[in-house]
């Protein structure tokens, strides 16, 4: 079989386990869709200072949401997925099949963009008809940016594996390490660049992603292509980081206690 | 022909030696027995031979092809049936066997497999409904779905009730007779004993014995029992061969059981007594094995 059908029949593997799985549906597909609905109602019609421009707060919230949605399908359900496979000895099994490895990562990778993208296409919808938030000013750039948020974000979910010693702990670690980023990276509320939580948040990726959407979506005018290049480049950076880390250390088999 | 060849293997974790020099050879066709209790470096063993460890010395050879780096032209000749490994939980018993046809160049049909392990009557049915055995039976599908020449089983049947066990025998059966190499660890003698053509026993990381089963029994110094209840009135002393008595029970141990069980009986019928619960029992392979791996 040629490699593209073999990645093609990983990807119809991975959509079958991930849309089967109620826990992976729930937390990866309808979290963002509820904190869609909770922040966009709560800050109706208030306005926000996103860096030079002022806008209304769902204008910023939906591409925000839609990179929240991506780092989840992407990061989220990739580390904590293939942490509880790698316990439970579904890697090692596959490792003793003829399977390589890219086939294996490719429809990982595939089916994680694949949610992805329903999901900015749901979000953005959603926005438009229930908030009447913008349509997207750059739909190339949109689409760019979240073709290289998935990508950034997929390798950093394998490579924070590496760091994860068991399944049972593996939620706690990976929230633990997102979450607060989250936050910082202004994903519910815009974080004005000047402040310190921002300049911290200036040397991870979600904040770029942030930035990188919001450039593109660009409801007030404000760019002429869509694309900030050192938001993409920051996240490329990231991925490729992560990409080298998962070569050298990701794990196959658990941990020996 | 050969199919494995393992010569002076060793393997240390720190400074645990797991396997210290174990040597043996597995022939084409054959059903290999590896046996030791845990910890005896069975498993070891296997995942060197299955390519998942690095050997620390030796010389190992399966299929002709080195396990360490054999890669996917190896993987595709052999099978895995691992001791602890899930399936993906929300696919049906098909579609799980269908993906891993896939990964095969000349896979078994799907029915054929399923059928073969006894799961045709779950095949539309998720991993997740099913039972711990039909679970470990769909294990012994996948590693069998590729065709493969040769095959491991690492410990199949841990952990199963008797007719559970009985049913994993029976598919073992059947490999068997489609030709295949099966290499096989227990640590159950009595599964060793059914099914292996040829056992070799570990036990602290090095062979104390192999052979077949009739072999090892025959070379181990396990003398045959006669036993008997005293009849009342009847003493050690008057008894014309040393005893010993346990609980009433008379034991003779023996390495020549033909000549002193005649002696035996015509003492008795020269007497005119019936000796109650008269039994000879060859020492079975468990007390062989237990005899052999019996630390030190």
């Amino acid at each position: 079989m040629s490699s593209t059908g073999i990645a093609l029949r990983q990807i119809s593997f991975e959509q079958k386990s991930f849309w089967r799985n109620p826990a992976s549906a729930f937390f990866s597909f309808l979290f963002p869709i509820i904190f869609l609905v909770v922040f966009a109602t709560l800050f109706k019609g208030q306005q926000v200072q996103v860096g030079p421009v002022k806008t209304t707060y769902d204008d910023y919230y939906i591409p925000a949401l839609v990179a929240f949605g991506v780092m989840g399908a992407c990061f989220t359900n990739i580390s904590v997925t293939l942490s509880l496979r790698r316990d439970n000895g579904i890697l090692k099994r596959l490792r003793g099949t003829p399977l390589p490895p890219w086939a294996f990562i490719a429809g990982v990778v595939g089916s994680s963009i694949i949610v992805s993208i329903v999901l900015a296409l749901l979000t953005t919808g959603f926005g438009i008809l229930v908030y009447g938030v913008h349509v997207p000013q750059h739909i190339g750039a949109a689409a760019a940016s979240i073709g290289v948020g998935a990508l950034a974000f997929c390798a950093l979910g394998m490579a924070m594996t590496i760091a994860i010693p068991n399944a049972e702990a593996a939620p706690a670690i990976v929230n633990g390490v997102f979450l607060p980023i989250v936050f910082i990276s202004g994903t519910f509320f815009p974080v004005p660049s000047s402040s310190v939580l921002a300049q911290i948040a200036e040397w991870f990726p979600v904040r770029h992603f942030i930035d990188a959407m919001f450039t593109a979506f660009d409801p007030a005018h404000q760019s002429a292509s869509g694309f900030n290049g050192s938001d993409l480049l920051i996240m490329a950076a990231w991925g490729v980081g992560a990409v080298v880390l998962s070569v050298l250390r990701f794990r196959w088999e658990p941990r020996k206690s | 022909m050969t199919a494995i060849v393992v010569d002076g293997l060793r393997k240390s974790y720190g400074a645990l030696e797991a396997v210290r020099g174990i040597s043996f050879t597995v022939e084409e066709g054959e059903v290999f027995g590896l046996l030791g209790p845990n910890g005896a470096g069975k498993t070891t063993t296997i995942e060197i031979l299955e390519g998942y460890r690095n050997r620390d010395g030796g010389d190992v050879t399966v299929l002709g092809i080195d396990p360490h780096g054999g890669g996917r032209k190896l993987r595709e000749r052999v099978g895995l049936v691992l001791q602890e490994a899930a399936v993906p939980p929300m696919l049906s018993v098909t579609e799980i066997v269908e993906l891993y046809r896939g990964y095969y160049p000349a896979p078994r049909p799907a029915a054929e497999i399923i059928e073969l392990v006894g799961l045709t009557e779950k095949a539309g049915e998720r991993v997740i409904k099913l039972s711990g055995g039909q679970q470990r039976r769909l294990d012994v599908a996948l590693g069998l779905v590729g065709d493969p020449e040769l095959i491991f089983l690492d410990e199949p049947t841990t952990g199963f009730d008797p007719s559970a066990r009985r049913a994993a025998w029976e598919v073992v059966r059947n490999m068997r007779t489609l030709g295949k190499t099966i290499v096989l660890t227990t640590h159950y003698m009595d599964e060793a004993q059914y099914l292996a053509d040829r056992i070799c026993v570990i036990a602290a990381g090095k062979v104390v014995a192999q052979g077949t089963p009739e072999t090892l029994r025959a070379g181990t110094e396990q003398l045959t029992h006669i036993r008997f209840e005293l009849p009342d009135g009847l003493t050690v002393a008057a008894l014309p061969l040393a005893v010993k008595v346990d609980d009433g029970t008379a034991i003779i141990e023996t390495a020549t059981p033909t000549r002193t069980l005649n002696e035996l009986t015509t003492w008795a019928v020269v007497h005119g007594l019936e000796l109650p619960n008269l039994e000879v029992t060859r020492p079975s392979l468990e007390d062989v094995y237990l005899e052999l791996t019996r630390s030190e």
